[in-house]
């Protein structure tokens, strides 16, 4: 645990390591489809629910927006908040529901300040949950293009132009 | 401003034709019986432009706010529909969003929903399916795109005002400036504030408010309340969520003699309205006077908001556009 809070409160490093991943992936993207993304999503599932569990104390719900909230993970919010903090935060900047526990959208919007590549992105409106995903590899719902929000859903301007 | 209006409500006319605008929140009974809720409305109707039906506050569970704005409509009274994420789902918001239309209401205030664990019942699920942000977007898909969230079409669009909460008095304090412009920019028409005490804060809050251009974009009200006393105020910033209230205020109250404690207590509320009313980009105040009601039509006056609007649409019952001609469009697109 120990680790993943020093490796959090060096977002500008977990930024690049994100971009790096990101781009390696869309990289492989053809062999991963030619293999199945069945078949890819068991493999990967059990190493990255490790690996953010041990990071982000990631929840698995399956559509990651990390770069996008500090890499903070939203789900670690007892509300499961996406878009930012309620508006029962304690004075002393701690959770309404867990009082010893930092608010951690406090510590999101900490770490976004010194994010350069993607600190603005906390800025976007983030979708309602597919909770159909939860429990899935996030890395290959991406690839899939299985990422899209609720049909009649409308991303705002600025959610467009990111 | 020429856009048309997105409601038929009071609410809307009174904040767009540029008066400061009052609203109150009701305090819901814990009844069966609908009296109680009519006579807990005639103590605000006269002060207020519209009566604020919360959705069980503090995870206490009272009548529901989709209840309460039933019978208030029914009566005539401009209710804002208060909708908290943390009891159901999309699902069964959307359908209350919809019914409440239909019976008449004009206004929805979107929720996160203080927690379960700060109520009586701390061993309820959660729900949380949407955030406030989400909500706020959902209900506006409706209106303005006439489909449900699943892009499913609806045969005639809710007519709705929509409203956001903000706490300017919580960390992240940088933040909260950036939290409302997202409100915004997901939907809000106006916003109601969570209770101010400290007339500092709020104007800092404002300033930057002013510097994002928000308040041009959607309508501020400030929420106040009168506290009963010292006791009152060191409950308020313990217990509920998101309330500070600065030791200058809760001083001044354990000063006071106690026969005059109430008296001062709304004094300091007044004088809170007063202030808040100095500050650009507010345009309103929202009364939250919890188990003091009879005290907000004084506040109201000695604030000098008196009287209240009536020509806007008010109190009488508002005349509606004919929705006939809408529904019979309706039908003929969805005919193959």
């Amino acid at each position: 645990m120990r680790i993943g809070r020093w490796l959090q409160d060096h977002p500008r490093l977990l930024e690049r390591a994100y971009r790096l991943h990101h781009w390696g992936f869309l990289k492989a993207r053809g062999l991963l489809a030619r293999i199945g993304y069945e078949r890819v999503d068991r493999w990967i599932r059990g190493p990255e629910e490790l690996g953010k569990r041990l990071v982000f104390d990631c929840r698995m719900c399956g559509q990651c927006v990390l770069h996008s909230t500090g890499m903070t993970c939203p789900m670690t919010c007892p509300k499961n908040l996406r878009n930012g903090p309620c508006g029962g935060v304690r004075s002393n900047g701690h959770c309404e529901v867990l009082p010893e526990m930092k608010c951690v959208w406090v510590e999101a919007f900490e770490r976004s300040q010194r994010m350069p590549l993607y600190g603005k992105e906390m800025l976007q409106i983030q979708p309602p949950l597919n909770h159909q995903l939860e429990g899935s590899s996030s890395w290959v719902t991406l690839l899939a293009g299985r990422t899209d929000p609720p049909r009649g859903w409308l991303p705002t301007r600025e959610g467009k132009d990111a | 401003m020429t856009q048309a209006y997105k409601s038929d409500g009071r609410l809307e006319r009174v904040l767009r034709s540029g008066l400061f605008a009052v609203t109150a929140e009701l305090d819901p009974p814990d009844s069966a019986d609908r009296h109680e809720v009519y006579d807990a409305a005639l103590v605000l109707s006269q002060v207020c432009d519209a009566i604020n039906a919360t959705d069980a506050s503090g995870a206490h569970c009272h009548m529901s706010s989709v209840a309460i704005c039933s019978l208030l409509t029914r009566a005539g009274y401009a209710p804002v529909l208060q909708v908290s994420c943390r009891d159901r789902n999309r699902i069964a918001i959307q359908g209350d969003v919809l019914g409440a239309a239909a019976m008449g209401v004009d206004n929805v205030l979107c929720l996160t929903g203080d927690d379960v664990s700060v109520g009586d019942q701390p061993e309820a699920k959660r729900v949380f399916d949407l955030d406030s942000i989400q909500l706020l977007r959902t209900i506006k898909i409706m209106r303005d795109e006439g489909v449900f969230l699943s892009g499913r079409k609806l045969s005639v669009k809710p007519r709705l005002f929509l409203g956001a909460a903000s706490n300017p008095f919580a960390p992240p304090h940088d933040w909260r400036p950036l939290r409302l412009a997202k409100k915004i920019e997901a939907g809000a028409d106006f916003i109601q504030s969570q209770y101010c005490f400290d007339i500092p804060r709020l104007q800092e809050f404002m300033r930057r408010v002013r510097d994002l251009g928000l308040h041009e974009k959607a309508y501020f009200l400030v929420g106040v309340g009168p506290l009963r006393s010292e006791r009152a105020a060191e409950f308020m910033r313990g217990n509920v969520p998101g309330v500070h209230i600065p030791d200058a205020i809760v001083d001044r109250l354990r000063k006071t003699p106690k026969e005059q404690k109430r008296a001062e207590g709304k004094r300091i509320c007044v004088e809170i309205i007063q202030q808040a009313r100095e500050i650009e980009g507010v345009h309103g105040v929202h009364l939250m006077a919890y188990r003091q009601e009879e005290l907000v039509a004084e506040i109201v006056e000695e604030a000098g908001l008196l009287p209240r609007p009536r020509q806007l649409g008010a109190a009488g019952p508002v005349r509606r556009r004919s929705r006939s001609r809408e529904r019979a469009a309706a039908r003929k697109s969805t005919e193959p």
